[in-house]
This record gives structure tokens, C-alpha cells and sequence, in this order.
């Protein structure tokens, strides 16, 4: 459905984008995954046509989507990450205002602004202005504003900065409803968590360029490890955790050792060696103050990835 | 065109929404005309521009009666007699201008002074140290009425004889030369003019203002001329003012696309399939909508409540439809090349405020320098200002209203271009 080819874009001397290259299936959720900075909105402006690219092409359906009026673009929705509202305009007007510059009109425009409002829970708001609105409401209007059309693919970046956990919740049941029409995604974000609910395929971007392009379940196979098992030692004063770190790294099925203060993050091949280790801990005598595993999380791919967290 | 009527529409409900803007844009240019029409002559009334002096009068003679009676009558002047004291306490005070003291026997020494050499009688003037081309107005005007009391009483008036016998018998004692056979010879003449004068017992002489049959040998008759209705100041108060507010749209306007930008409204806009050109031409044309919009309003109450009269309906309406273009072009302008919404709109109001002073919308530019009226023709906005001036008061045909328009248009086409231009630039 859409194919990002080779895009590049720079600025000056800074490369924000080099040489990015994707595709989004028809009914697929793409999580494009990376750091503040990484060159994910950078990526979106130029497939939206709002900035031009350097170099790379961008098609939807075998139509270029470029700059200007191209009838690419009338399948295209955008949430931008910015709350792109009319404050002062009632919310069904602002509603209108979107979906006329996508040719809408009249009837067929009122009915839908009405069904995009109750898709986003805001039938009751229609007629208030979205100054009044919540943070969590206005983000979920920003999301209506480009269901108007009907969109084939529905690109949102970041929407969800600054909400508060109910609302996020309720914006991501509507984008699951939206999925669950078999309308396809693109989601940039730099919560891994979101993106794990959401992506049935993620691409990875740090400095402009695309580290990994996979489903998730290929992306957790390349990880060195299947598990984590964190532990705080409750006698630091004892045994120094550099010590017990040491000796962590050379057990069986241990892939890796982090400590921060009496806190070790031990990554494990499999959750089946945890009990081992734990074991062997009890063994040497160290008490344990706390101990909980988890399986690996996407973040830890970020890190195998780059060698740093996503909120570096 | 279904985005571009959307995107108007958007704009025309946002800005009636928006009572501030209302506020600014409708009714401080109505308040601030009306109060710069009334400075400089209101609608043209009888009362308009009088000048308020104080008078005191300690002279009792016939001719300093006469001076003071004439300065009471003069149509420029509002007249408040006072003592010395309370005459130099209003005038250090700012509430007189000007104070005029006619000291005791002041007439009679005026009345000798007249064909002798010598020392003269003053006359006592107190003025505002802020008000100095006022007290030029006054000197002149005093000028007037001490000459025409003094020579109409000292020729004519029931005084006259006994001033002449005075002046011949002090004639008597100054040298002899052929000055003072001559000066001997012309009172001679009227001293004999005055005697017939007055055995003629004619009791229809009067003694106004050049009494008798002589007066000052001449007299103005002021015109106003304009091709329109007569002078009301109210008009171009009006136009200034209305200018100036609605550039202050225009200011509005770029600073709206501004914060669209950065609150990624804009984005919002260019990803749908529509150019550029078109989101800048609705926001163009919404704005040239609003800004014709006010200025209507803004005349309509300026002919209902001072009076003004619009002459030349088409010629003004194509005046107003050039300048509200002009306005919105010049908020693209400011969009297109300010860097942020506060950066923009304290240059913006700075280089507003230039134009409307240059474009003769606080002052009228005929009161400029020659040189500086001939400079403010490459201000857009003293063509602005000019055309709605030759729409209203002035009563000038189509022929001005196509120049002034055209010349507004002009600019319109020159701003808007360059507006146009640096977007694209900003968007590769």
C-alpha cells in the first residue's frame, strides 16, 4: 500500500534523515519506533508531502504523494503530534472545516463529522469549543479531524503526548476499532509500550536511519535474551555488588549483567534459568532484600540496538 | 474551491468570535476618529476651532472700548473677560492660551502714537509657552481690531478732532522740514473733513468698529474649496483611523498563520490535497473580507452619527476592496517573513504605526513638508488614506478612486507575491 523508498532529508550539515526505507501493508499497524530526535516526524512530514525530500520517493497505491493537491494525499489521514485544533471553533465546525478541504460537503459532510465524533466518544461536545476541552478530548477531536475522509492509511504521530492514562486508554481503543476496520496505521512513538499493544510490525530509527524493520515476535528472536530477573541485595555492605555482578556474568543462561546501586538486572537466555540463579545466590549467602522477573521488553531491543535506552 | 469556501467560512467565524479583535478593529477606530475629528474641526459647524482668550479690559477710553468690543465680536475668538490676576492664573494654568490686556490709556496714547514718532503704547499679551502658533493667530487678529479702532476713531470717530488739534499743535514744536509740512497739510485737510463732519450733526454715525466713514481699506472673504460637501473633519479622522485599525487586522491575520504553524495546524492543512497557494489565497481573501467588513462599518457609523458623506459610492467601495486587499496581503507579508508569532507582531505594530503616520492617517499629509509629501507617495497607506479622503469630503470622480485603488492593488500584487515566494522557499 505505501512504500517509503530511500528518504533523505537534511539541514545544513545535520542529516535528519538518511536514506529511510519501508512499507505499510494494506490493514497493517506499523510502529515506527526511535528516540526524540531520531528523525520519526522529520519522516512523516515528508511522507505527508509537507516537507520535501531531499532524495526518496514516497507512493500510496503506486501514486507518488509529493507536495501540493496530489490525489495520493485524499487517502492519507495525519494526526499531527501538535494538538491541531481550532480552539475557538466549535468542535463539529472544526470537524467540518477538515473534512470540506477533502471535498466533502453538505449532508454527506455533516453526517460523517457526527459519525467520527461518536467513533471518538464526543457526540455530547459537538457544539462546545475545544478550548474548554480536556487534554485527553483534545487529542481525541486531533484524531477525529482526520478520520473525515475515510482515509485508507492513518498516520499518528505521537498522539498521545501529555495525556493522562484514562485518556490514552480511550484513544487507544479507538485506534484498535480503527484497526479492527482493517484500516491500516502508522504510529510513531517513543513509548515501546504503546507500540507493543499496537504494532503488528515495527521500525526501529535512531539518527535518521532505520536499525530494524520487523514483526515483533522476530524482533524479540534477535534478542541475546528471553528474560529478565532483577534482584536487590539486602547485605551490599558485605559483599560489593561489583563482586556479585562478576560472578553473575558466568553462570549458565545468564546473557547479561547491569547493577545500579544494590539493584543487578540480570538478562537471562530463558525464563527457566531464573530459578537457577536465584539458587545460586542463596547459595553464596546473599539475603535478598526484593527479586521479580519479567520477559524482555522492546525497549531491551532499543538497547541491543543502539547500546542506549529510548529516552536517552 | 469547496476547501477555500471551508477556509473562509472558518476564518469569519473565528474572527466574530473573537470580541477583542471586534473591540480593537471597530470601535477604537470610532472613538479615536471621533476625537481626531473634533480637534481639527468637527464637522465644519459654526463653534468648530474657536480660540478661547482671556481679555482685560482696563482701558475705559472710546478706542480701548472699541479694541475690546471687536476682539468680543470676532467669529474665531471665545472671549473671557478677566482680571489681570485671574487672566495669568488660567494661562499658567493651561486652561487660556492666550490673555490680551488693554492697559488704561492705551486708546489715547494709541491715537497719538499714530502720526508721531517715538514711544508706543504696549499691549500686554500672557500666553501658554505650548501654544505659540496660537499666539501668532491672536497677534494677527489683535493686529486687525487695534488698527481698526484706532484709525477709525482717530480719523472719524467723535474723538477724532480733538486728536488731530493735539498732534498739529505738537507738530508745531518739531523742527521744520518738508515731512512735517506735509504731515501739517494732511491733518490740516482732516481736521477741516472732521468739522464738516460734525456740523452735519449726523446722528447715524456709529461707533462700531470703524466707525464713521473711515475703516481699514480692506477685508477678507475665506473659501473653502472642495469639489465635495463642505469640510468635515470627521471624514478623514475617519480614514486615518480606520486604516490604521484595519492594518492592525492585517497584523492579526499573519500572526494567526503564525500560530498555525506552530501549532501544527498548519500541517494539518497541507496534508490534505489541496497547494499552498490555495490555503494563502482563502487567508487572503477572508482577511480582505473582514477588512472591507470594518471599514464599511466603521463609515457607515461615521455618516450616521458626525455626518460624513461618501460622494462617490463606487469609486469608495472600489477603494475600500483595493485597501482590504492590500491589508491582507500585507498580513501574509508579515507571516511570510516573521520568524515567531512575538517577533513578528511587535516589528509588525512598529512598522504599522511608520505607515499609517507617513500615509497621513493621524495628520493630514497637506500639513507634511513638500519634500516628505512627495516621499510618502511609496507609503501604500497615503494612498489608502488619499482615496477615501477624494470618496468623501473631497468629491473626486472615478478617475482618482481607479489611481488610488490601482496603486493599492499594486502593493497588494508586490506583497502578496513576495509573501507567496518566501512560503515556497520555507517548504522546500
Amino acid at each position: 500500500m505505501l512504500s517509503v523508498s530511500g528518504l533523505s532529508k537534511s539541514y545544513g550539515e545535520r542529516r535528519a534523515v538518511d536514506g529511510v526505507s519501508f512499507q505499510v501493508q494494506r490493514g497493517q499497524t506499523v510502529g515506527l519506533l526511535g528516540p526524540n530526535g531520531a528523525g520519526k516526524s522529520t519522516t512523516v512530514s515528508m511522507i505527508c508531502g509537507l516537507i520535501k525530500a531531499d532524495s526518496g520517493t514516497v507512493t500510496l497505491d503506486g501514486e507518488p504523494v509529493g507536495q501540493g493537491a496530489s490525489a495520493a494525499k485524499q487517502k492519507l489521514g495525519l494526526v499531527p503530534q501538535d494538538l491541531a485544533l481550532y480552539e475557538e471553533l466549535p468542535a463539529i465546525e472544526n470537524l467540518k472545516l477538515f473534512g470540506a478541504l477533502y471535498g466533502l460537503k453538505g449532508s454527506a459532510l455533516a453526517k460523517r463529522a457526527e459519525e467520527v465524533l461518536a467513533l471518538v466518544g464526543l457526540s455530547d461536545r459537538a457544539k462546545d469549543k475545544p478550548a474548554t476541552f480536556s487534554g485527553g478530548m483534545k487529542r481525541r477531536l486531533n484524531i477525529a479531524a482526520a478520520l473525515l475522509h475515510d482515509p485508507q492509511l492513518l498516520i499518528l504521530d505521537e498522539p498521545t503526548v501529555g495525556v493522562d492514562p484514562q485518556s490514552r486508554n480511550a484513544i487507544f481503543d479507538t485506534l484498535e476499532a480503527l484497526k479492527a476496520q482493517g484500516r491500516s496505521l502508522i504510529y510513531t512513538s517513543h513509548y515501546m509500550e504503546e507500540v507493543e499493544r499496537l504494532a503488528d510490525h515495527i521500525v526501529i530509527i535512531d539518527h535518521g536511519k532505520v536499525l530494524a524493520d520487523a514483526e515483533p515476535a522476530e524482533l524479540y528472536r534477535r534478542l541475546p535474551a528471553q528474560a529478565a530477573l532483577q534482584v536487590e541485595l539486602a547485605d551490599v555492605a558485605r559483599v560489593p555488588a561489583e563482586t556479585v555482578v562478576a560472578a553473575l556474568a558466568g553462570l549458565p543462561g545468564v546473557a547479561g549483567v547491569r547493577h545500579e546501586g544494590a539493584q543487578i538486572d540480570i538478562s537471562l537466555h530463558a525464563t527457566t534459568h531464573a530459578a537457577p540463579v536465584l539458587r545460586w545466590l542463596d547459595e553464596q549467602g546473599h539475603a535478598l532484600a526484593h527479586f521479580s522477573t519479567a520477559r524482555t521488553k522492546l525497549e531491551d531491543i532499543f538497547l541491543t540496538l543502539t547500546g542506549r535506552t529510548l529516552r536517552d | 474551491m469547496t476547501a477555500i469556501i471551508a477556509m473562509i467560512r472558518k476564518d469569519l467565524i473565528l474572527y466574530l468570535n473573537d470580541k477583542r479583535a471586534l473591540m480593537l478593529n471597530l470601535l477604537m477606530p470610532i472613538v479615536l476618529a471621533a476625537f481626531f475629528g473634533s480637534l481639527f474641526g468637527g464637522a465644519g459647524g459654526g463653534n468648530n476651532s474657536k480660540i478661547e482668550i482671556g481679555l482685560v479690559q482696563q482701558d475705559t477710553s472710546v478706542i480701548g472700548r472699541k479694541i475690546g468690543d471687536a476682539l468680543k465680536a470676532d467669529p474665531t475668538l471665545t472671549v473671557q473677560e478677566l482680571s489681570e490676576q485671574d487672566a495669568k492664573d488660567k494661562v499658567r494654568a493651561g486652561k487660556l492660551m492666550v490673555a490680551v490686556v488693554i492697559p488704561a490709556g492705551f486708546g489715547d496714547a494709541s491715537g497719538q502714537a499714530l502720526f508721531q514718532p517715538g514711544s508706543k503704547p504696549a499691549l500686554p499679551l500672557y500666553y501658554d509657552p505650548s501654544q505659540s502658533t496660537v499666539l501668532a493667530m491672536v497677534k494677527g487678529l489683535l493686529t486687525q481690531h487695534v488698527m481698526q479702532g484706532v484709525t477709525g476713531e482717530v480719523m472719524g470717530g467723535a474723538s477724532g478732532s480733538k486728536f488731530t488739534e493735539a498732534n498739529l499743535k505738537q507738530l508745531e514744536q518739531v523742527p521744520d522740514s518738508d515731512d512735517k509740512q506735509a504731515l501739517i497739510n494732511l491733518l490740516g485737510g482732516l481736521k477741516k473733513y472732521q468739522d464738516h463732519e460734525a456740523s452735519k450733526a449726523d446722528s447715524q454715525r456709529t461707533v462700531a468698529t470703524g466707525g464713521g466713514n473711515l475703516s481699514v481699506p480692506f477685508t477678507t472673504t475665506d473659501e473653502a474649496l472642495s469639489s465635495g460637501p463642505k469640510y468635515n473633519a470627521y471624514a478623514h479622522a475617519f480614514a486615518g483611523m480606520g486604516v490604521q485599525f484595519i492594518l492592525f487586522m492585517g497584523i492579526d491575520l499573519g500572526i494567526g498563520i503564525l500560530l498555525a504553524r506552530r501549532m501544527g495546524i498548519w500541517n494539518r492543512l497541507l496534508a490534505a490535497p489541496i497547494t499552498m497557494s490555495q490555503v494563502l489565497v482563502s487567508r487572503a481573501l477572508s482577511g480582505a473580507m473582514i477588512a472591507a467588513g470594518l471599514m464599511v462599518a466603521i463609515f457607515f457609523c461615521a455618516m450616521l452619527i458626525f455626518k460624513v458623506e461618501i460622494t462617490n459610492a463606487a469609486g469608495f467601495v472600489l477603494v475600500v476592496a483595493a485597501f482590504a486587499l492590500m491589508t491582507a496581503s500585507f498580513g501574509l507579508l508579515i507571516a511570510a517573513f516573521g520568524k515567531t508569532p512575538e517577533a513578528a507582531r511587535g516589528l509588525a505594530v512598529f512598522a504599522t504605526l511608520i505607515l499609517v503616520m507617513l500615509g497621513g492617517a493621524w495628520v493630514p499629509t497637506f500639513v507634511f513638508p513638500a519634500w516628505m509629501q512627495q516621499l510618502t507617495l511609496v507609503v501604500p497607506t497615503r494612498w489608502a488614506v488619499d482615496g477615501l479622503d477624494a470618496m468623501t469630503w473631497r468629491g473626486l470622480g472615478m478617475d482618482v478612486a481607479l489611481q488610488t485603488a490601482g496603486v493599492q492593488l499594486a502593493f497588494a500584487a508586490l506583497f502578496g507575491t513576495l509573501a507567496i515566494w518566501r512560503f515556497r522557499a520555507q517548504n522546500r
